[in-house]
């Protein structure tokens, strides 16, 4: 084929990296003047090598081995608890910055946009806090379970992370997103890249104790207490109304667990509830009270904020279900295609209401649909992967997904969400997400209706 | 027993995981809380004043409570939107009197506030309660939430001046809240039972029904919103924030020097969002000292960074007249640092 020849034009250098460490140094000092001839010399060198490499037996990199090839590597345990390689430092979980005044009440969003299959990498889990972070004493850590009257509870207790940990445990793999998550695109399109549009959303395998087992202990009675109250223990004891329901199924489960090891501090360490199906400000972290009781709360998080605003004046109250949506990653807004040709489209997609049953994937702005294929196992309440070919001729193009869930429910378009909602509810924006591909490879977020 | 819905059901037959951990005795493990164990952490206040503690309390205190512990962030009406989205203003009389505020459909609305949305008073009781104020949470007692709630209700103009509000009359006053028919229910994103039979969803309905159509779906793409250019380059440099390899790079949006003028003006942008431009000039004194005052008065001592960050931090009185600088706790460390970097290296 003589690929060899296109290779280095198919691997673009980064432009970056084209300075030395002592010419960056300069720069930094102010010594900006030998700029310009570095970008002369870094154009020469582009085009140089490829010359010779075409003219060349092969490629550098195969032909002469490099330095990990011919010398001796780092023992184990050089470092106790791995990080990832130094060339992975672009993908980090950011800010968008004006979206709040206060790091204590702000949210960062995970980097979809490098991310594979299903896993958040903890370190890399979308935070929201209401008023500030704390790495909590674990030996110091109580959960209470009491009921707003004697009557919906036998006993109230208190457990110990000691206690709870003997319990007996499940590990689920459940998506948790953010209400809000979204919520920035509900009257336009607002923020460039998929970090930004649907960065509030993170799957992780959680551990921990059932809830009902829990209230079973404490001898709760079902036909009364038909709503819990989870209360956190950080400085907002954050409160939130959870359906009785839910913890009846055995669904709702105190994590102390995520990915093998304990829940991550800005995820709640020691103890946080998982409400599978159900926005992230139900998952109350660092949980340290559960209240049974009769009525529904309306604590300052669904009477305040986590309310959605319709046409009508009206806020909807409770809304709790995140429906079916998707969205594509790779590629997204904010990147570059390099090259016309294949291209494998990848994206997630999940629903609150149990599993993914189809995607379909359309090139033509929502004309024409394909079936993608979704990588299992395909789980209740999960992030779902899903793949499909694509040979790009390098005309424009607008790539959307569409989730389908076990129940029929279709993601819906744009259009159809502002029908019923409007443009101002912030919260459950579950739209079909579209990008748009123009003939330089540029992708960039736009809205179809 | 099945009270869940059928799929539900149907994932607890499949897995079977929900009955095989069911057991009677989990001897040793937890201990029965003590009535003051209970009364410390159960403080929540329900929408029916279930748990709502005695007290009292009138708008004069509360004015003076809010002006201490809250307006630094609040602003002295609860009218700022600098740090977080305002508690009053945007009702009527007339909401007061329909108990649904008509700005939120209108759309006269520019912003709405605390009061605009909420329906249930409780609420903004239990919440200032738990966690008011913002660096200091379940500080206040209960006297003093009853007065800062007061003053609230008195800047609504929902009560008078001289009213008194206690846990004897917040009920008459759940009467008033301007908004507290504006609330539904009616939805699909709670499960259980419809409002008809008992619960407070719509049982599970959906209110958008898209069809999964594959072929020829419309006649045509309908765009309705593009990303505006200031947007493209306002979340940084795109390149850096995917891997430099892969079959995409991220678009390059911002040069080295557009990336150092953007830095210099978000620092601007933080000292303004922070509160800071409001007393203090670039050159001369507002209320506070201008920043080229400051630099005069520290550009000779060494440690001049270390000192101006912990004033910023705690607020500090005296040095340049009597008016205080108010603590700025709710500011990140590494914001305050920036700030302090960028004001001694002449704020430009």
């Amino acid at each position: 084929m003589g690929d060899i020849v296109k290779q280095p034009g198919r691997l673009r250098s980064a432009p970056e990296n084209f300075l030395s460490e002592e010419q960056v140094k300069a720069v930094g000092s102010g010594r900006r003047d030998f700029l310009r001839k570095s970008f002369l010399a870094a154009g020469a060198a582009l085009a140089a090598p490829m010359a010779a490499r075409a003219a060349s037996a092969g490629d550098i990199n195969i032909l002469e081995n490099p330095a990990w090839t011919t010398s001796l590597g780092l023992p184990v345990a050089t470092n106790p608890y791995g990080m990832p390689s130094k060339y992975e430092s672009q993908l980090l979980r950011r800010e968008s910055p004006g979206l709040a005044r206060v790091g204590g009440a702000s949210v960062s969003f995970a980097p979809l946009q490098g991310l594979f299959g299903i896993i958040t990498p903890s370190g890399l889990h979308f935070e929201r806090h209401h008023q500030g972070w704390h790495d909590i004493d674990p030996s110091r850590h109580r959960l209470m379970v009491n009921g707003s009257d004697d009557s919906l509870l036998k006993k109230a207790k208190v457990y110990t992370l000691d206690e709870l940990m003997r319990l007996p445990s499940v590990s689920r793999i459940h998506f948790i997103e953010c209400g809000a998550n979204t919520g920035l695109e509900w009257g336009n399109v607002a923020v460039p890249t998929v970090q930004y549009t649907h960065g509030m959303l993170s799957c992780s395998e959680f551990t921990g104790v059932p809830l009902k087992v829990l209230l079973e202990d404490c001898g709760v009675d079902y036909k009364k207490a038909r709503y819990v109250l989870a209360e956190g223990a950080d400085g907002s004891s954050m409160t939130r109304t959870i359906p009785m329901e839910m913890v009846e199924s055995g669904e709702v489960f105190v994590a102390y667990g995520q990915n093998g090891e304990m829940l991550r501090p800005e995820n709640g360490y020691p103890l946080r509830l998982v409400v599978p199906g159900v926005q992230g400000v139900s998952w109350v972290k660092w949980l340290r009270r559960i209240e049974v009781g009769d009525k529904p709360y309306a604590t300052k998080d669904e009477a305040v904020h986590y309310i959605d605003l319709l046409p009508s004046g009206l806020h909807r109250q409770y809304s709790s279900i995140q429906e079916a949506k998707s969205v594509i990653t790779t590629p997204s807004g904010g990147q570059t295609l390099l090259d016309k040709g294949f291209y494998n489209v990848s994206g997630l997609a999940w629903s609150g209401r149990g599993r993914i049953k189809q995607v379909d994937v359309s090139f033509d702005g929502g004309i024409n649909w394909q079936t993608a294929r979704l990588e299992g196992p395909i789980q209740n309440k999960a992030l779902t992967r899903f793949n499909t070919n694509w040979v790009w001729d390098g005309s424009p193009a607008i790539l959307q997904s569409r989730a389908m869930d076990e129940t029929g429910f279709v993601q819906p378009t744009y259009g159809q969400l502002r029908k019923v909602r409007g443009t101002k509810s912030i919260y459950h924006n579950n739209a079909i997400q579209s990008w748009k591909v123009i003939e330089s490879g540029e992708v960039s977020n736009v809205q179809v209706l | 027993m099945f009270r869940f819905s059928k799929p539900l059901f149907v994932f607890a037959l499949f897995f079977g995981s929900t009955v095989a951990i069911a057991f009677e005795n989990y001897q040793g493990v937890g201990r029965p809380a003590t009535p003051a164990e209970v009364r410390a952490w159960d403080i929540d206040v329900r929408p029916d004043f279930k748990g709502l503690p005695k007290g009292s309390g009138n708008v004069e205190r509360g004015n003076e409570l809010f002006e201490e512990k809250c307006a630094s962030c609040h602003g002295t009406f609860g009218e700022s939107n600098e740090v977080f989205t305002p508690l009053a203003g945007g009702t009527t009389r007339d909401d007061i009197k329909t108990g649904n505020v008509k700005g939120l459909s209108s759309g006269e609305l520019p912003q709405r506030t605390t009061f605009t949305k909420v329906a249930t008073i409780s609420t903004v009781f239990d919440y200032i309660q738990r966690a008011m104020p913002w660096t200091a949470p379940k500080s206040l007692k209960p006297d003093e939430v009853y007065a800062i709630l007061a003053y609230l209700l008195n800047l609504q103009e929902i009560v008078a001046g001289d009213f008194v509000l206690s846990d004897k009359n917040i009920a008459e006053v759940q009467k008033l809240l301007p908004n507290r028919n504006g609330m539904t229910t009616d939805h699909g994103m709670w499960p259980g039972a419809p409002a008809r039979r008992g619960g407070i969803g719509n049982g599970g309905k959906p209110d958008t029904a898209n069809k999964a159509c594959m072929k020829n779906c419309k006649p045509e793409v309908l765009i309705g919103s593009t990303l505006p250019d200031y947007a493209r380059t306002a979340h940084g440099e795109l390149a850096d924030q995917n891997r430099s390899f892969g079959p995409v790079r991220g678009t390059r949006t911002l040069g080295p020097e557009a990336a150092k003028k953007a830095a210099d003006a978000g620092t601007l942008d933080l000292a303004t969002k922070s509160g800071c431009m409001a007393c203090h000039g670039m050159k001369s004194k507002i209320v506070g000292p201008g920043y080229s005052e400051v630099i005069a008065r520290y550009k000779d001592q060494t440690d001049a960074e270390s000192r101006l960050i912990a004033k910023v931090k705690a607020g500090g009185q005296g040095v340049w007249g009597s008016i205080p600088m108010p603590p700025n706790g709710h500011l990140k460390d590494e914001d305050i640092k920036t700030l302090v970097q960028w004001i001694l290296s002449g704020s430009k």
